[in-house]
């Protein structure tokens, strides 16, 4: 591949990490609303509610940024994966739509006087269906195998877990008192939950997704998975401890780990084994001017990015 | 079933559904800036009220705007992969850039929505800014990529094949200027008369209410002054199609015959083979002298275009029509409007006149939702105007169009509901400052 297509898939799979990490913890987040239990349950819904309302709509506009970088940086990769994934993606739409939606309309359901019930049940709901689908499309794409497969339901579940736990554990930051210990607990049985679902990913993935299952384990993936791991045994560890700041850092890293284990094995595929990035690449001019925009694009962006956080958050709210 | 149909009625339905939320996300944002400044300057709490119940509408509507944006995004995947594998090297550009100006825009709605409490009021109103400018830098990203579909420059072709790519001069396509002013205008217009709208609903139920009349004079100003540039701005934008796309101008002014001293065709009824409509109102060398200047002007018919490429005439002719009437009747109610303001020294709130203005906010959309009509249905049978046509773009994973289109009629259609449910209901709530 050619710098300007490295420097393509780079910025694009950036953005997909990206939004793996803020828009998974709004998936999660959602699950968490819909699971809220026990004395301190409203307690529970109103730190996901307060967490998630200023910046949630930010977090999903990576998924956008993603989607343009495969359309305009290789269009034919883009076309090919819509065609071959159009209703596992359809479905995530739907989840997409409903999600936001019902997170929205709720937020605004208690101040028009009415219940919000309905609409937790919609954004919970919505929240688990989006990253399943999702996790469906990406292990049909690494391994070239059906959709609905063992193996794709595997990395589903994954996907599903992982994101619960990016959640809980951003939500130990973000409370203090009786909510923080429950997100606590909640951190720790996602993690536990995302670890079995790594290893069973593993069962069905030597037989339907052999390149990305030897990647994995004695391959240019290798090092991802054994950083995937001890990243998972430190985020257990920090979370017993209570360090969650630490934790928090560790989580991301984890599940950055798994990406991007998954991306590495990935190359120099788009779709697993039919299309290399390279052959879908638009001509360098269109490339070029990519890599251009993106960088004043981000020169806007990213202060206005650590303005909205640095706001929102700062200090946690009192339980 | 005809499936290419169904694919575009399918996007139609998205497309028709999500500018409704993006004008609103495009005006609201200006309207609320102005309360708020009012506040900022004099101190009246009333104007923080208003501002604040603007704030939390258009924070409803950019939600369910970005959602249905997303859809956008997504069914251009789903249902025109093969215009996005031809189209994507040369306007991937816009939309990348359209990201980024609502990725700001998105950024700073948080932070105005949220920071109430937590930022300095100068500081929040300034947040505000970039939502407003964001908002139309969004619009006029995505319609440089609709406008290109419209004067696609910047590909080489040999038959069927691409020879060459220029994504620079795809960007500067020859309509891009005048359709994004167009389209800008329209979104504040259109606001305008819907947040107006709003209030004079209000006013008659409740003359007496000073929250409703404080808004509807502002929101109304914006609409009505507007409304004659967007008359000058809908002459110009024919030109350009006159002279970028001069079959769906055939089409939209129902001109069945080629040559000098074409007239003006309003109403009427369009017959699809000959390409003219009968029993029309007409205006004799109308169309030549608006075109040229000059009574003897050609003007290009669709007698000169191949039938099977000629795109249906009734909805493009009728579109045109509704758009072009409406934009004139807001003209008009401008020209009343501001004549009365300044002989009665008050805002004009006769019964009469705010049930005109009810009726305007609907119009409004409904001449935004005629002129897509006009411009999409117009340029077809192509997808990218004499290169590419919709037939060739439309997915081959045809299983999945039918259901799709069902299912998200149904989300879409709940959706309506339930956004305009609860629109009422916050307009129902008295707001605290």
């Amino acid at each position: 591949m050619s710098q300007l297509e490295w420097l393509a898939a780079l910025s694009g799979f950036a953005a997909l990490t990206a939004y793996v990490v803020l828009g998974g913890a709004d998936f999660g987040g959602g699950m968490w609303y819909a699971l809220a239990s026990g004395p301190r349950a409203q307690a529970q819904r109103e730190a996901v509610s307060r967490a998630m309302g200023p910046v949630w709509e930010v977090n999903h506009v990576w998924l956008i940024f993603a989607i343009v970088t495969a359309w305009t940086c290789f269009p034919a990769a883009f076309a090919t994966i819509y065609t071959l994934l159009a209703i596992p993606l359809i479905l995530a739409l739907a989840g997409i739509i409903v999600r936001g939606a019902a997170f929205a309309f709720r937020e605004q359901a208690r101040t028009a006087g009415t219940t919000e019930i309905p609409f937790g049940a919609a954004f919970g709901v919505a929240s688990l269906l989006t990253p399943m689908f999702f996790g469906l499309g990406v292990a049909s794409l690494a391994s070239g195998a059906a959709w609905w497969g063992l193996f794709s339901w595997s990395v589903a579940a994954l996907a599903v877990s992982a994101c619960a736990l990016l959640a809980a554990v951003y939500l130990t930051v973000e409370t203090t008192g009786g909510v923080q210990e429950d997100f606590r607990r909640r951190a720790l049985v996602a993690l536990g939950i995302t670890a079995i679902c790594a290893v069973v990913a593993l069962v069905p993935g030597t037989t339907e997704a052999p390149r990305l299952a030897a990647a994995l384990m004695h391959g240019v993936a290798t090092p991802f998975a054994i950083g995937a791991g001890v990243l998972a045994a430190l985020v257990a560890l920090l979370l017993v401890v209570r360090r969650f700041a630490g934790a928090r850092a560790a989580v991301i890293g984890f599940v950055v780990c798994v990406l991007w284990g998954w991306g590495v094995a990935q190359y120099p595929y788009a779709v697993v084994p039919t299309l290399r990035l390279h052959d879908a690449a638009s001509p360098p001019q269109t490339l070029l001017l990519y890599a251009i925009g993106t960088a004043v694009g981000m020169v806007v962006l990213l202060p206005s990015l650590w303005l909205l956080f640095r706001v929102f958050k700062g200090d946690p709210q009192i339980a | 079933m005809d499936l290419l149909l169904v694919a575009r009625l399918s996007f139609a339905m998205s497309m028709a559904f999500h500018i409704i939320f993006a004008a609103l996300g495009i005006g609201m944002p200006v309207l609320m800036l102005v309360a708020e400044g009012v506040y900022l300057r004099t101190g009246d709490l009333d104007h923080l009220a208003l501002a604040k119940r603007w704030a939390r509408v258009a924070g409803v509507l950019f939600a369910v705007g970005a959602v249905s944006g997303t859809a956008i995004a997504f069914e251009l995947g789903l249902l025109w992969p093969r215009f996005m594998q031809f189209a994507g090297p040369v306007i991937g550009m816009p939309f990348s850039f359209e990201g980024f100006a609502f990725f700001t825009e998105a950024i700073f709605l948080g932070l105005y929505l949220f920071g109430w409490d937590r930022l300095k009021p100068l500081a929040h109103w300034w947040c505000g800014v970039p939502v407003a400018l964001g908002g139309a830098a969004s619009a006029l990203f995505v319609l440089d990529a609709n406008a290109w579909m419209n004067s696609p420059t910047g590909i080489v072709m040999s038959g069927d094949r691409v020879l060459s790519y220029d994504p620079v001069a795809a960007i500067f396509n020859p309509m891009w200027g005048e359709e994004a002013f167009h389209m800008i205008t329209a979104a504040f217009v259109a606001t305008g008369f819907a947040v107006a709208a709003a209030h004079a609903w209000r006013l008659l139920r409740a003359p007496g209410d000073t929250g409703a009349a404080r808004g509807y004079w502002p929101a109304l100003v914006l609409a009505l002054a507007l409304a004659p540039v967007q008359v000058f701005s809908g002459d110009q934008s024919s030109r350009d199609v006159a002279h970028n796309q001069p079959t769906k101008f055939a089409a939209m002014e129902a001109l069945d015959h080629s040559g000098p001293c074409a007239p003006i065709t309003i109403g009427g009824l369009v017959d699809q083979r000959t390409g003219g409509a009968s029993n029309a109102l007409r205006i004799p060398c109308g169309l030549s002298l608006l075109l040229a200047f000059d009574p003897n002007a050609p003007v290009q018919g669709l007698d000169l275009v191949p039938a099977d490429e000629r795109p249906n005439v009734a909805i493009t002719h009728y579109s045109l029509d509704v758009m072009t009437g409406i934009g004139f009747a807001f003209v008009f109610m401008a020209v009343y409007a501001f004549w009365y303001r300044w002989h009665a020294g008050r805002p004009p709130m006769q019964r009469w006149f705010l049930v005109a203005v009810v009726a305007a906010g609907c119009a409004g959309f409904i001449a935004i939702e005629a002129g897509w009509l006009l411009t999409e249905v117009g340029r077809q049978p192509w997808v990218a105007y004499h290169l590419l046509s919709t037939a060739k773009a439309v997915t081959v994973a045809s299983n999945t169009i039918v259901p799709s289109f069902i299912g998200f009629a149904l989300i879409y259609a709940f959706l309506a509901a339930l956004t305009a449910w609860l629109l009422f209901r916050l307009g129902e709530r008295r707001e605290p400052a």
